[in-house]
């Protein structure tokens, strides 16, 4: 897919009226395209060629790469780093800034960094608990939560000052996001708690997890209720689970994960599990794609992310469309038509 | 203390209105505070307070107290601070993902809102982000000043 007011593909669009960044996340969004979103694991490494080696995993199949910050509090390269490499070849980057590392004073530097840098799309999240991670003996910081995160990025960016009221001279046009559990107790106030979010700024979110489409269901039906739908994209997280006992594991250890026993059972009568944790994925997002106020996916397989190709291809979703990749257009035989 | 916070919750009702009732006094007496001098009564103030709200709620000092915007559950007892509600991380049993032998604070705060008077709609107020040198500082004696516009 490309943009007619594209002057290199990769770099920064104009901003069209009605948008808040230059980046292609949104304009996807915008036109109203199902859009999907995957996770790069940032390595333990001072490496720049293995973030490449990650993001090229994703060519041909995904709009923007979440750069994650820090999950389930370990210790990896940090979010900023990743998103700086991955705009010097033209990806498009979800920078992810959790609140247990950094104060205001970080966090907002932050934010004049990345987009100083490229980095069209912000996912403001509260973080992890340190205790989940490699490094339980650290402090956590917590200075801001996520609401007040999202008001923090929105005024830099709308009212052009910091928290404390000096002014900037130029302000980071970023599109703002979070992240919303449909699925983790309260579930009666998380769409509630939505509405609070798209209060604060959130222009998208990318939720936990779904392998529970009743609950998804009964949680857009209350975003429509709450007069939320047009107001924020949401791209529903899904990925392949790779066998019962990982499912089980998951389903114990991940803070938030909530999966059905019928899905478990599925898995563990299956005779090739990982095929069946793909086939079960594909299916969710059949079945997900179709719902009112859904705009994509997040997809997330970590360490599985050589099953993506497949996920999406036979889903259907990109209906042919092959989201940008560096050397997209220099690709001499692609067997998909180009939109 | 853990039992009497939870019990604070389930009689979120009575206590609120008696915290109502509690703040108007406080902040009709601010023509006595003020003779008497704020700065002299930040210490037993806060002291006093410090007592009652932590026997109550386990109070933490903010100074900054949201409670009646919480459901009377103190969101300074979540371990990330989050004064907006819940995190993703909670457990299926509605308990924290840091500490999981506690109640998320968050899911105790939703159930407490419903039984106050326009609870509901004061959980849905997006709090700003907190300030760190109010720590330690009476709230009741701040809010008695602040509503009676005087800047200190």
């Amino acid at each position: 897919m490309n943009f007619h007011d594209e002057p290199v593909p990769g770099y920064p669009l104009p901003i069209l009226p009605g948008h808040t960044s230059p980046g292609r996340l949104e304009r996807v969004l915008r036109a109203g395209e199902f859009a999907i979103t995957s996770e790069l694991a940032p390595p333990d490494s001072a490496d720049p060629e293995e973030v490449y080696q990650r993001a090229r995993l994703f060519d041909r199949y995904v709009d923007a790469i979440n750069a994650t910050d820090g999950s389930g509090a370990n210790c990896h390269m940090s979010s900023l780093a990743v998103c700086a490499l991955l705009t010097r070849v033209g990806y498009a980057p979800v920078m992810q800034i959790s609140c247990r590392d950094r104060n205001r004073i970080a966090i907002q530097g932050d934010i004049l960094g990345c987009a100083a840098m490229g980095v069209c799309n912000v996912l403001c999240l509260s973080g992890d608990g340190v205790q989940a991670g490699d490094h339980p003996q650290a402090a956590p910081v917590f200075d801001l939560d996520s609401m007040s995160l999202l008001s923090t990025a929105r005024t830099l960016r709308d009212e052009h000052r910091f928290l404390s009221g000096r002014k900037i001279t130029y302000a980071p046009r970023v599109l703002l996001g979070a992240a919303e559990n449909p699925f983790a107790p309260p579930v009666e106030w998380r769409a509630q708690r939505l509405a609070k979010k798209v209060q604060a700024g959130a222009q998208f979110i990318q939720t936990q997890y779904c392998f529970d489409v009743p609950l998804l269901r009964s949680f857009l039906r209350q975003v429509e209720d709450l007069g939320l739908l047009g107001k924020v994209f949401i791209l529903v997280g899904v990925g392949p689970l790779r066998s019962a006992k990982a499912a089980q594991w998951m389903r114990t250890h991940v803070p938030g994960l909530h999966i059905p026993d019928e899905v478990i059972a599925r898995m563990a009568g299956a005779a090739d599990a990982a095929r069946e944790g793909r086939q079960v994925c594909i299916d969710l997002i059949q079945e997900i794609r179709s719902l009112p106020g859904v705009s994509g996916i997040h997809l997330m397989a970590y360490r599985q992310e050589d099953s993506i190709p497949e996920i999406v291809d036979r889903s259907g979703v990109l209906r042919g469309r092959i989201p940008w990749y560096p050397g997209r257009d220099a690709a001499p035989n692609s067997n998909r038509t180009l939109s | 203390m853990y039992t009497m916070r939870r019990w604070s919750v389930r009689h979120a009702r009575g206590l609120s209105a008696f915290y109502r009732g509690f703040e108007a006094a406080i902040c009709g007496l601010h023509p006595l505070w003020k003779w008497i001098g704020y700065a002299r009564l930040e210490r037993p103030v806060a002291a006093a307070e410090r007592a009652i709200k932590g026997l109550l709620f386990d109070c933490r000092m903010c100074g900054q107290c949201v409670l009646s915007s919480t459901g009377m559950s103190c969101p300074m007892n979540c371990p990330k601070n989050l004064r907006n509600g819940p995190c993703g991380g909670v457990r299926s049993d509605g308990c924290c993902e840091v500490r999981p032998e506690m109640k998320c604070v968050w899911h105790e705060a939703v159930a407490g809102s419903t039984r106050i008077p326009g609870g509901v709609e004061a959980l849905r107020t997006v709090q700003p982000a907190i300030d760190r040198r109010l720590q330690g500082r009476s709230s009741w004696l701040r809010v008695a000043r602040l509503r009676a516009g005087d800047p200190g």
